[in-house]
């Protein structure tokens, strides 16, 4: 089956004085048309470098030092920047968490939206002004002949989220990665986001990557979860299998460590220590210092994402078994 | 009626963003005329809490719940009401009188980048706030002091020499809150003590403010936007809205079954990880500035159940039994259920 993409054995490294750390190993996922991952991990844990990567946004002293990023049958990692601008906010377009980075504050809306279509269709003004107006009544801009003369700070935070939704979109993108896109909104307009994003992606049969930390905002939009720690995949599936039977222990510890308002004033499950740096990844499986049911073969060699027996998930560790009993005993608890 | 350790009576606290004299001048019809800007932060704000309780505020940036926060421990002085600590009023104290009350009342800020000192190492920043409040204290008590402490919130006391950039963000909050306990306080205000950190770490902070509780006593007051935090450490949540408090009740309460309309909608706009797809109540509008406060209630453009009356008449924090109070005029006329 053609996939629309197909990330394989994705490798980033930063070149440093030190020596090359390696911020993504081995990353494959693929996503189809129309679908929506959700890239979910830690901070340092490489989903922004992995989303970055794919529209090859790696800057200096980053590169791609592995593996390929499959679009529509083509290897991103080999285009030209000339070859990747046509990609680029045109196929795939972006979205990040601060509108007001991402927006230029001395340009109006109408200029941004209308520069963003002429750089890659070649259509009037006019024409590029109709489009503007169609894709912001989309996201629900009330009166957008006049908020197209408009400057970004003349919004509020949640109309410029709005906004930069409906730049990502103008060019009909087959797919748009989301990095963080609520994190700096207040919960009633990330909600608002969320389903204006869900509702976009479903009407225009466009694929989302969504990268974020909350499990939770994921869980409401996305049909795959992959799970990300130190760099690696390390547990991937169905959106319903990832949440309700999570079968890695960082997986398990991350949901078991959200207060969801079932036992209130309960001790929290905590995950002793931080993710990694990059400088000290651990040998072996890089959660291993972390993890609670470690064996040893876990200090020395790393685990493969593979498919777990009995589920449709997949998972990188060692001590599935014991995993699965652990969570076993949780659900008895 | 149980006794009270906080009691914050009709607060207020505006400020002046103006700016200099020619900043003010405007022309109005031919005339020069002087114009003052002023944020309406907080209005009008009653609460109390009870000794041993977490009281959480929550609501949405600018909603003025970090600014109530800091007026409460004087570090803003207020523009109107009054403030008690167990009975002794301590709005309007000067520097010198508020002393035996700072080392009773703390804060733990949200970036403790921010808030420790870079050129100080940990030990320097622990031993202040306790040789401040007790300069008769001998070097050896303090430095037995700060060992504890440390242990207590889970830094090796060996790091003492080491500076804030060593740490990890999740360690470097363990120390503010380690500088917060130095003085042994009865009361801590945490203001988004949690919302910078992952969700491994937010798990270990979160258990180490309970487990601080639970061996001192403490008595919380919790400022955060993150309602799924707020539901499992709190015992009662006031809920504020444009620099009102729309509804203060017992934590179950308010979860289970939320009265005012602004509360319902912030509620249904969580998202559940085990809920797909449940609906949220979608508010009309967005949130007005609080230069410029819309008159009567201040939620009545986005309400959904306004009236005539929510636009003229501001709601006041009526008694709804066992320690629920909502400031709505549908829920006192029983137009909402």
């Amino acid at each position: 089956m053609d996939h629309l993409l197909e990330v394989k054995d994705l490798e980033v490294k930063f070149a440093l004085r030190m020596g090359d750390l390696t911020a993504i190993n081995g990353v494959s996922f693929t996503l189809d048309r129309s679908e929506r991952l959700g890239l979910v991990g830690e901070s340092g844990a490489g989903k922004s470098v992995t989303g970055f990567s794919i529209i090859n946004l790696i800057s200096k002293p980053g590169y791609i030092s592995g593996g390929s990023v499959i679009f529509e049958g083509r290897d991103l990692t080999r285009l030209t920047n000339e070859g990747m601008r046509h990609i680029r906010g045109n196929l795939i377009s972006m979205i990040f968490q601060d509108p007001m980075m991402t927006l230029n504050p001395v340009l109006t809306i109408g200029t941004q939206m209308v520069e963003t279509l002429q750089a890659h269709m070649d259509i009037s003004r006019k024409e590029a002004e109709d489009i503007s107006l169609e894709k912001l009544r989309k996201v629900h801009i009330p009166s957008p002949e006049k908020r197209l003369q408009q400057y970004p700070h003349e919004f509020s935070g949640g109309m410029r989220q709005r906004i930069v939704v409906a730049i990502a979109l103008l060019t009909d993108p087959a797919l748009v990665i989301a990095d963080e896109p609520t994190t700096a909104l207040d919960v009633t307009i990330q909600a608002e986001i969320m389903e204006l994003l869900l509702e976009l992606c479903e009407s225009e049969g466009t694929g989302l990557i969504l990268i974020t930390h909350d499990l939770a905002v994921v869980s409401q939009v996305t049909q795959k979860i992959a799970v990300m720690y130190a760099g690696k995949i390390v547990e991937a599936g169905q959106t319903e299998d990832i949440i309700d039977n999570p079968r890695h222990p960082y997986t398990q510890g991350l949901i078991k460590a959200i207060p969801d308002g079932r036992n209130p004033g309960a001790r929290l499950n905590q995950i002793p220590g931080t993710m990694p740096s990059l400088i000290d990844i651990p040998p072996g499986c890089s959660f291993h210092p972390r993890c609670m049911i470690r064996g040893d073969i876990c200090r020395h060699e790393s685990p493969a994402l593979k498919n777990i027996h009995g589920y449709r998930s997949m998972a990188a560790c060692h001590m599935l078994d014991t995993a699965e009993k652990q969570a076993g005993a949780n659900v008895t608890k | 009626m149980k006794n009270k350790l906080i009691d914050i009576r009709n607060l207020v606290k505006h400020f002046d963003i103006s700016g200099g004299l020619l900043e003010q001048m405007a022309l109005r019809n031919g005339r020069i005329i002087r114009e003052r800007t002023v944020v309406r932060a907080v209005n009008d704000v009653s609460l109390f809490i009870h000794p041993g309780e977490t009281l959480s505020v929550v609501g949405e940036s600018g909603c003025g719940k970090s600014t109530l926060a800091r007026a409460l421990l004087g570090l803003y002085p207020p523009d109107g009401g009054e403030i008690y600590y167990r009975d002794n009023r301590i709005d309007g104290l000067t520097q010198q009188q508020m002393l035996p009350y700072r080392a009773k009342m703390q804060m733990i800020f949200q970036d403790p980048y921010a808030s420790l000192n870079p050129r100080m190492t940990v030990q320097q920043t622990l031993e202040e706030p306790i040789v401040f409040h007790n300069p008769s204290i001998s070097g050896s008590e303090v430095k037995g002091r700060v060992a504890e402490i440390m242990k207590q919130v889970g830094v090796d006391p060996k790091w003492g020499d080491r500076y804030p950039h060593e740490f990890s963000e999740g360690q470097r909050q363990r120390i503010s809150i380690a500088r917060a306990l130095m003085v042994d306080p009865e009361f801590v205000v945490a203001d988004e003590p949690v919302s910078a950190l992952d969700v491994s770490v937010q798990a270990q902070i979160l258990n180490l403010l309970m487990d601080a509780q639970e061996q001192r006593g403490l008595t919380y007051m919790f400022i955060t936007h993150d309602l799924s935090v707020v539901r499992h450490i709190s015992s009662r949540v006031a809920v504020m809205y444009l620099g009102r408090v729309c509804e203060l009740a017992p934590t179950a309460n308010l979860f289970e079954s939320p009265g005012h309309p602004y509360t319902r909608a912030l509620l249904s706009a969580i998202p559940d990880l085990y809920d797909h797809r449940h609906k949220y109540i979608k508010l009309k509008g967005e949130v007005p500035t609080p230069i410029d406060l819309p008159p009567g209630c201040v939620f009545h453009g986005r309400c959904p159940h306004a009236d005539g009356r929510c636009s003229r008449e501001i709601p006041s924090l009526n008694h709804q039994g066992s320690e629920i109070y909502v400031a709505c005029h549908a829920i006192e006329e029983g137009r909402l259920k």
